[in-house]
This record gives C-alpha cells, structure tokens and sequence, in this order.
C-alpha cells in the first residue's frame, strides 16, 4: 500500500472513516469452514503454507458462526443439512458474506438428484460462486479476494440498519 | 461335498417339504423360496451348527415396476466360519406391501430394513423401531420406487426461508 513509505515521511496521513473501516474489514475476513464434503478437503489446503491463507488475512479459521464474517460452503449441501447451513448462517454477526464453494454448492453439481438443493442461492444471499469440483485452492484463494474487493466497496454506514444478531435467542 | 450342496441339502433334509430355487451365476449362490417360510429359513441358516450364517451384510429390494409380485427382498448372508456368501430372495405380498422381519435374527437388519422402508416403503412386521432412514421424517415418498421423479416431486421437501 506504501502506508510505511508515506509514514516515514509525513509521520501521517489522512483518509475516511469509511477507507479504513472497510480496508480493516477486507484485511481480517474470518471465516465460517462450512465442510460438508470433498471442497473441505481443498479447503484445508487453502490454510496450509504452500498456499497461506494467512496472506490475506483469513487465517483464522473460526469453528464458531459467531465470530465469523464470511461462510465458505464447500460441499453437496442437501435438503435435509439445508436447514443446518441456514440456522449457522443465521448466527453469524452481520455484515456477513458467503462464498458458494464448488458446483455441487453453486448448482448441485453432478448430483441432479431428489436429494440435493440445486444452488444454494435458494436459501442463502451468495456473493461469489466458485467453479471446479473441487476447486483448486489457488481458486478459493481467488474468490476470497473477490469478497475482499467487494467488501472494500462497502461504507459503514451501508450496515447501519441491518438487524444486530440477538445472542440470547436459542437456536 | 462343495459347500453350496450342503446348504441346499441341509435346508432340504431340515424343511423336505419346502420349495427352494437355487441359482449359481458367477459364484453368487441365490436361494429362492416362499416369503412365508422366511423366518424360519434365516433362524436355520444362522444357528445350524455347520452353516453359522452369523453376519447379515445386506438387506434391499428390488422393485420390478411391471411384474404381478412388484417387490423382490434380497438378503446378503455371509457365514465366517465356513467363508461364504449366500444370497435370500423373497418375493414381498403385493396386497400389503409388508413382509416379515428379521431384526430379531441378526440385529444389524434393524437399520437395513429401515432404510428399505425409507427407499422402497416395504412394511416390516415386528419391527422395533420402523423409522426413516435417510429422508426426513414427514416425507411421504419413496424414492427407489420406479414412478418416483429423480428430481424429487417439487414442495415435499421444505427449503429454509431466505
């Protein structure tokens, strides 16, 4: 970014509120492992040194929707664990992303079947789509990067009216 | 003696008056008999102290789509003592669709024969616990069944609210 350079020289910088709360979010993206089947396997890849998601910030993976702010569904999601996605979905603190991992998520994949939901976009508002079964994880790193640009788009106060998560209610 | 006579000669001198149709395609031995004689042909075949069929690996079904007996049950019993496999089938009652248990033979065909009634909705009497298997609870279908739509029949499965 050449913040070091530029605050060596002036010893400061101005910038907006909305610049430096949204470039603080898309720089600490944590997300949600939602592994359902084999995209958790790339997953797991994606978190390991050879491909470092510790690069842009996502390391931490949290087993818990609520510290978490974006949802990485990898997996056949079936009707039956629909309704499971959406109540771990539902507890995670807004704003909140989702990345559909995989065709199988994205579309339902190879299983055109009774049993799986055709794309999760039937039941969960997805920001980015990933192709491939399974992806590459140089592709899951790549569509993190596009949540990080969208999530630089963002002003704070787009966020302002979104209900705040009631940690007491009993899921 | 090969060992598929002996179990053909042991079920004959046991039951002489059943009718059994065996068949052998590629090493899969296959009786064939009467649904009404099942339970006491899997109670032989697993106490007999020379057959010990103690393992019951499957249970499924078949369903025939077009044919007056709809529904084959297939039985996969393997005995460990003597290291071989034998296949059961039994035609289901098409006035009833319901067939006898065996869960109090072998215990594992609790969960096999549940999941039959989930896919192919085959009554099990004396069951202990006749539940779905697989598809949730209130679903009113089976799916293995030749006229279900492979994609589902649209609504009977709910979808969380967006």
């Amino acid at each position: 970014m050449g913040l070091e350079a530029k605050l060596q020289q002036d010893g400061f910088f101005t910038t907006t509120i909305d610049a430096i709360i949204s470039w603080a979010r898309k720089s600490s993206v944590w997300p949600m492992p939602m592994g359902i089947s084999c995209c958790a396997i790339e997953m797991m890849a994606v978190g390991d040194p050879k491909y470092d998601i510790a690069r842009f910030g996502s390391e931490v993976m949290r087993f818990t929707p609520r510290q978490s702010d974006l949802m990485i569904v990898a997996g056949t999601v079936t009707y039956k664990m629909s309704h499971v996605v959406k109540k771990i979905y539902d507890q995670m603190p807004d704003p909140k992303w989702v990345i559909a991992m995989g065709a199988c998520t994205s579309s339902g994949g190879m299983y055109r079947s009774y049993s799986v939901v055709q794309g999760i976009d039937q039941f969960l508002p997805v920001d980015v789509y990933l192709a491939g079964c399974p992806p590459r994880p140089d592709n899951l790193l790549n569509a993190l990067m596009q949540v990080q640009e969208k999530i630089g788009r963002t002003k704070a106060r787009d966020f302002q009216d979104l209900p705040q998560p009631d940690f007491t209610k009993q899921y | 003696m090969d060992f598929k006579e002996k179990v053909i000669q042991q079920l004959n001198s046991q039951f002489p008056e059943m009718k059994l149709e065996t068949t052998d395609f590629r090493g899969d031995f296959c009786i064939k008999f009467s649904p009404d004689n099942l339970l006491m042909i899997c109670e032989f075949l697993k106490n007999n102290d020379q057959l010990k069929f103690l393992l019951c690996e499957d249970i499924t079904a078949i369903d025939w789509a077009s044919r007056t007996n709809r529904f084959t049950m297939v039985y996969h019993l393997f005995s460990l003592k003597n290291k071989f496999r034998l296949r059961l089938k039994t035609d289901v009652d098409d006035s009833t669709t319901s067939i006898e248990s065996v869960s109090s033979i072998w215990r594992t065909a609790n969960w096999q024969e549940r999941e039959v009634y989930d896919m192919y909705g085959i009554n099990f009497l004396n069951h202990p616990d006749l539940r779905r298997m697989y598809m949730p609870e209130e679903f009113e279908y089976h799916p293995l069944r030749k006229e279900f739509p492979v994609m589902g029949i649209p609504g009977s499965l709910p979808l969380p609210k967006k």
